[in-house]
């Protein structure tokens, strides 16, 4: 094991945006039994601390593959393309048009008297979205030619409003329980 | 992060809240959005036959200062020429609200929507 190595490599799966989920948690739960600290109890302090390196590194790396978002997000640092801070960039009038009517629709449901089906409903349509622009990503990012990477980056942009909206709307959810 | 007076009292009270039609021609609609933390921001200006910003309208699903710099500017553009409002600067906004600089985006991103809404307004008149 070698946290230089990138998370995929890390984690020993290919690098790529179609990953296989069940074999990247088995191999978190393979390398979680090898690092588990009460293996290193007996031995040196540099070495236990070591464990807890490896640990936290192979905690990021999971959780940042797992998470769809975050996988593409990845891929892209690794070909030295930075989605994560970019503050200000030009979007599409027609995208952010989209983005405003979503949030007033879910403005709208929150106003209603029971709003769970409507609410449901809009959790799928939002998750669908997200879905096509998942799959699109990845048929771009196979590609990763610089035409496509770039593609591939305002897709990531997309992603990120409709990964927010979905929290919106599960802090809605969680406000109903 | 605790927010400044001003953010609090522009989110407690925005100004200026809600929509125009899109189809005025005297209204300009700016619409811009910051993907690193998904906020989204429409800001709107209605101007006279003689260049003045006569009202303006907000909305913006976005954080506190998100709010208070989008609710600031609507506030300042109003009696302004379409050439006074595009000159305002972010950095006028932050100062007045007091961003700290993790949220010095929050106050471009007001300052990108009034200059789009200026553009939009703009290009309809041509």
């Amino acid at each position: 094991m070698d946290i230089q190595q990138n998370y995929f490599s890390f984690l020993g799966l290919p690098e790529s945006y179609n990953i296989d989920l069940q074999a990247l948690s088995a191999r978190y739960r393979e390398l979680q039994k090898t690092l588990h600290p009460d293996r290193f109890a007996h031995l040196s302090e540099r070495e236990k601390r070591m464990s807890v390196q490896y640990t936290a590194y192979l905690n990021e790396a999971v959780t940042t593959l797992k998470s769809p978002l975050g996988r593409a997000q990845y891929l892209l640092h690794l070909n030295g393309i930075d989605t994560i801070s970019d503050a200000s960039v030009k979007l599409e009038p027609a995208f952010l048009f989209e983005q405003m009517e979503l949030r007033d629709d879910l403005e709208d449901i929150k106003a209603q008297v029971s709003p769970e089906k409507a609410l449901g409903l809009f959790m799928d349509k939002v998750t669908g979205q997200l879905l096509e622009y998942q799959q699109a990503f990845s048929d771009c990012f196979d590609v990763r030619d610089a035409a496509s990477l770039k593609t591939a980056t305002a897709i990531v942009r997309k992603m990120q409003f409709m990964v927010k909206l979905q929290k919106e709307i599960e802090l809605v959810e969680n406000e109903l329980d | 992060m605790a927010y400044s007076e001003e953010v609090l009292e522009h989110y407690e009270n925005p100004r200026n809240v809600g929509k125009m039609d899109d189809n005025d021609s005297h209204v300009g609609t700016g619409m811009v959005g910051a993907p690193a933390c998904g906020d989204v921001m429409r800001l709107q200006i209605k101007v006279s036959d003689d260049g003045i910003i006569e009202d303006a309208k907000f909305k913006t699903y976005g954080c506190g200062s998100a709010i208070a710099s989008s609710s600031l500017v609507t506030e300042w553009v109003k009696g302004m020429t379409l050439e006074q409002a595009s000159e305002l600067k972010n950095t006028q906004i932050a100062d007045q609200l007091a961003l700290p600089p993790v949220k010095i985006h929050c106050s471009v991103l007001a300052e990108d929507a009034i200059k789009a809404a200026v553009e939009d307004y703009k290009k309809k008149q041509s």
